[in-house]
């Protein structure tokens, strides 16, 4: 539906993309006693360890294998294999996420053979895992990223079986999960609470509920994830009954995990508004041969009350949005069943989903274009990450905080956006920024005949 | 890409006391177990704080889109330098060569655009492998466009942070210094009786506007801060930096070869000191009256340090009170090693340990002198030595970089930032009370022991 205009900049002006070698960090960091390590110069882990540091406001296992300028130049496979070695020996992981950049992608690296040369080196340290991801920082965006790493893992971890080894027996309550990048802890949190009020257990694929929602344990520091999806999880893969996708951006991940499993899916681009609620609990409702819980039903009646009271505020609101693909296409969504128009959307890069999104025009570009396009269409309120609070200020207009990075508030990467719960919030939200930057107000207008010490003090 | 022998040359500073061991410079990162930045990290923290001027990132997006505008350093005026820009190079640009010819029209679209005192173009990992020449391009942008173009040619695999902050002090004195006189004295700014002498400060970033408790003081003396690098400065003032009277190195070696440069090609002598903690506050001040030679300034500046001594030791008095006799695991870098530590002494609070890592042999001599024979220093801070250390020697806080803020804190131990990010100003007399207070803040938290006590169930 969306037509797409391509970058005609040479120069991006205030960034929105955001590196797809950090995306795949997170994916990595959703995954129980994982360390991601990328294969480059300090700055490319020094920068996306400050970047999550901020957001999450938590420490952020990441590791590099600090190419220098001999082994810029010379050739870098020493530096992996020494990288892989000295995390194993140091701290045991249980995987360790191994992802190109730029930097030694321009140099030829062959991730996958260093893989394997360190296989045969180190013998002894088969139980961990090592994934390699090529995730040059020039292709995609941080979404594309997350899902190449997500598929990767799957890759890896999920051995084919051989055509004529029997079918292992299905779990008749396992369900698997794919998450997108878009879906924060506070979301994933949300989803499982979803699909286990069927009855039905998820098994979460990556899991950033239990690793990255922000949680004190009571041991001290380690230097590893503490929670996500363990290793173990991903053999038992082809024993769930159904496999349920969230977000188009991991439609290539799914084709893989369905391809390999066997296990039939459901994809949803979207958790955020009523309908699309709606068909994913009535998908659940029938893989669980189950109806929906009371608590939900509720759920949906203030969610439906929420959309009266927010319908004065949201229709015809003319909203700019800057966001990755799915979050771009979830909101867009969301507003335009709330008779909102989406006067600006930008996204980082290119992906099938933004040609079937709800608004006219999507531009692949930065926050500049996002302000240029907001001020042109005289929008009334943004969605975007911290980086917008700036635009917005120049605009005069409201704020919503989504995506990242988000370092001007608390609690950001716990928000909910989901669900039944999390559409009521996300209306109020909106209208309430709407309400609080109320630009219909009529000017005061005193006649000429009124008294003239009265109309100064109107002046 | 810059040429080994240059990176040699920067690494082999003869200012720096490390490089009068055999083992000179900084060691190889080791992969797998490294922390920090790259040179490209270093040279951006080094100019961002010039304010005016258009900042390119020459690079694919990681360089500049996962980092722009996280710094706290902050302006007086223009807010140039918080636009992240960037070429975000694409696989086409860099498999068909066509990064440089990206960059041109990049360099004149922020002119157009932003109307810049002028462009610094910073150059990354894949442009440098890649071969763009940097040096020529930004001299025809600069030509074409009529605006300067500064090439910063600090990649991240050249080397730390600490190299990228020499190779921008190095594009600083070879581009910049030197290009422009300085404006006379404004009228309305002259006192009688008052010679003003103009200053150069190097090293000083002016995170969360600290600086600006320092200046008045300054204004007050007659001290003019002809340009810095770079501390709210603007591109016209560091152009003039070398008709300083005399440089300042602040809190920091990092860019300690500006200061020799200068002094080899101008004359210009310097020194190094601090603005954290009163004694140091004071020293610095008395160091600058001292090396002007002129003793109506001496006098001025000894009736000064009376006056906000007096006033900030009564304004600490109850703080003094209430972070007496606690016990204090400092771990940053460098100079602040010592620096802090007489900030701390300041406050009556007892330093049990200090990280060393970064410091040179001189800076331990002067940690030894502040602490005593006995103290314990500390060269690898990994996390979990630092915990370590903090419960063999009964710590109540931390205080580091934002880097090791949660291995402090989830191990729920008090902490104290004490690095680029920060939000709180801490130098001159002033910022001795805003240290006091964030110290107090963490310290006597009620949070503590509810966070240590078992829930109840």
């Amino acid at each position: 539906m969306a037509q797409l205009s391509k970058r005609h900049k040479a120069l991006s002006v205030s960034p929105l993309k955001t590196s797809p070698t950090a995306g795949a960090a997170l994916a990595f960091l959703g995954v129980h006693r994982s360390i991601p390590m990328l294969h480059g110069a300090q700055g490319c882990t020094a920068f996306a360890k400050v970047f999550f540091v901020r957001h999450f406001r938590e420490p952020i296992p990441l590791q590099t294998t600090a190419m220098e300028q001999i082994s810029a130049v010379m050739g870098a496979d020493e530096n992996v294999l020494e990288g892989l070695a000295t995390l194993c020996e140091k701290s045991r992981p249980a995987v360790i996420g191994l992802l190109t950049t730029a930097l030694s992608e321009t140099e030829g690296t062959d991730i996958q053979r260093l893989v394997r040369e360190f296989r045969a080196a180190y013998p002894q340290y088969a139980q961990t895992r090592v994934i390699a991801v090529n995730t040059p920082d020039y292709v995609g965006d941080f979404e594309s990223g997350y899902a190449l790493a997500v598929r990767a893992m799957i890759e890896t971890l999920l051995e084919p079986r051989s055509p004529a080894a029997p079918a292992r027996p299905r779990q008749a309550d396992q369900v698997n999960v794919l998450v997108g990048a878009s879906l924060t802890p506070g979301d994933v949190e949300e989803l499982k609470a979803l699909i286990e009020a069927f009855g039905l257990y998820p098994v979460v694929l990556p899991d950033l509920s239990t690793s990255l929602d922000g949680h004190l344990e009571s041991s001290g520091h380690t230097p590893l994830t503490t929670g996500g999806t363990p290793v173990d999880a991903f053999a038992q893969l082809d024993q769930s009954i159904a496999t349920l996708v969230i977000g188009a951006s991991m439609d290539q991940a799914a084709d893989q995990l369905k391809a390999l499993s066997g296990v039939p899916d459901y994809r949803f681009p979207s958790l955020m508004g009523l309908s699309a609620v709606d068909t994913f609990l009535q998908c659940l409702a029938e893989i669980s041969q189950r109806p929906v819980p009371p608590s939900l039903r509720r759920q949906r009646m203030q969610l439906e009350d929420a959309m009266l009271d927010a319908h004065f505020m949201l229709g015809m609101a003319r909203i700019a949005i800057a966001a990755d693909a799915d979050l771009l296409h979830a909101f867009t969504r969301l507003l335009v069943d709330m008779g909102a128009e989406v006067v600006a959307a930008v996204a980082p890069a290119r992906a099938p989903i933004l040609e079937q999104t709800a608004c006219a025009q999507i531009k692949i570009g930065d926050l500049q274009d996002l302000e240029q396009l907001a001020r042109t269409h005289q929008a009334e309120l943004l969605i975007g990450n911290s980086h917008a609070a700036a635009s917005a200020q120049r605009l005069g207009i409201g704020l919503l905080r989504a995506g990242f990075p988000q370092y001007d508030i608390l609690g950001g990467h716990q928000r909910t956006w989901i669900g039944y719960r999390g559409t009521r919030q996300t209306l109020f939200d909106l209208a309430n920024l709407i309400l609080a930057h109320d630009h219909h107000a009529i000017a005061p207008y005193r006649s000429i005949y009124a008294p003239t010490e009265d109309r100064c003090q109107v002046d | 890409m810059i040429a080994a022998k240059q990176i040699s040359a920067l690494l082999q500073e003869p200012a720096c006391e490390h490089n009068e061991k055999s083992k000179s410079g900084c060691a190889r990162p080791k992969p797998g177990a490294s922390a920090g930045g790259c040179a490209f990290d270093g040279a951006q923290i080094a100019l961002l704080p010039i304010v005016d001027v258009a900042h390119i990132v020459h690079g694919p997006i990681a360089c500049a889109g996962n980092s722009w505008d996280n710094r706290g350093t902050r302006s007086s005026g223009p807010t140039l330098y918080r636009l992240g820009m960037t070429t975000d190079l694409s696989e086409q640009d860099v498999i068909m060569g066509r990064s440089e010819k990206r960059l041109f029209y990049a360099i004149k679209q922020a002119i157009e655009e932003q109307a810049p005192a002028a462009v610094f173009v910073y150059n990354t990992c894949v442009p440098a492998l890649i071969g763009d020449d940097l040096e020529a391009l930004c001299k025809s942008a600069e030509q074409h466009f009529g605006v300067p173009v500064v090439p910063v040619d600090a990649a991240g695999f050249y080397g730390s942070k600490n190299l990228g902050n020499r190779i921008a002090g190095e594009a600083m004195v070879k581009y910049v210094i030197g290009t422009r006189e300085p404006d006379p004295i404004p009228e309305h700014a002259q006192r009688p009786g008052i010679v003003v002498h103009d200053l150069g400060l190097i090293g000083e970033y002016n995170i969360a506007g600290e600086f600006w408790q320092v200046l008045p003081l300054f204004d007050e003396l007659g001290l003019r801060v002809l340009g810095s690098l770079s501390s709210d400065a603007r591109f016209r003032e560091v152009q003039t930096m070398h008709r300083s009277a005399l440089n300042m190195v602040v809190c920091s070696k990092a860019m300690i070869n500006v200061a020799r440069k200068l002094q080899s090609r101008y004359g210009t002598p310097w020194f190094e000191g601090s603005f954290y903690g009163v004694a140091d506050t004071s020293q610095a001040l008395r160091d600058i009256a001292q090396r002007l030679d002129d003793a109506d300034l001496v006098a001025r500046t000894e009736a000064l340090i009376a006056r906000e001594e007096a006033q900030i030791h009564a304004a600490l008095a109850p703080w003094r009170e209430r972070l007496q006799g606690k016990r204090v695991l400092l771990y940053t870098g460098g100079v602040k090693s010592w620096s802090v530590i007489s900030a701390l002494q300041d406050l009556g609070m007892d330093v049990v340990a200090t990280g060393t890592r970064k410091s040179t042999e001189e800076d331990k001599a002067r940690i030894r002198e502040l602490m005593g024979e006995n103290t314990k220093m500390i060269e690898d801070g990994n996390p979990k030595a630092l915990l370590g250390i903090v419960e063999e020697y009964r710590a109540d806080i931390l205080i580091a970089g934002g880097r090791n803020m949660y291995t402090a804190l989830k191990a729920r131990v008090p902490f104290l930032d004490f690095n680029q990010e920060r939000e709180f100003g801490y130098a001159g007399y002033a910022g001795m009370l805003t240290l006091a207070r964030q110290l107090a803040l963490t310290l006597e938290s009620p949070i503590w022991p509810q966070l240590r006590a078992k829930a109840p169930w």
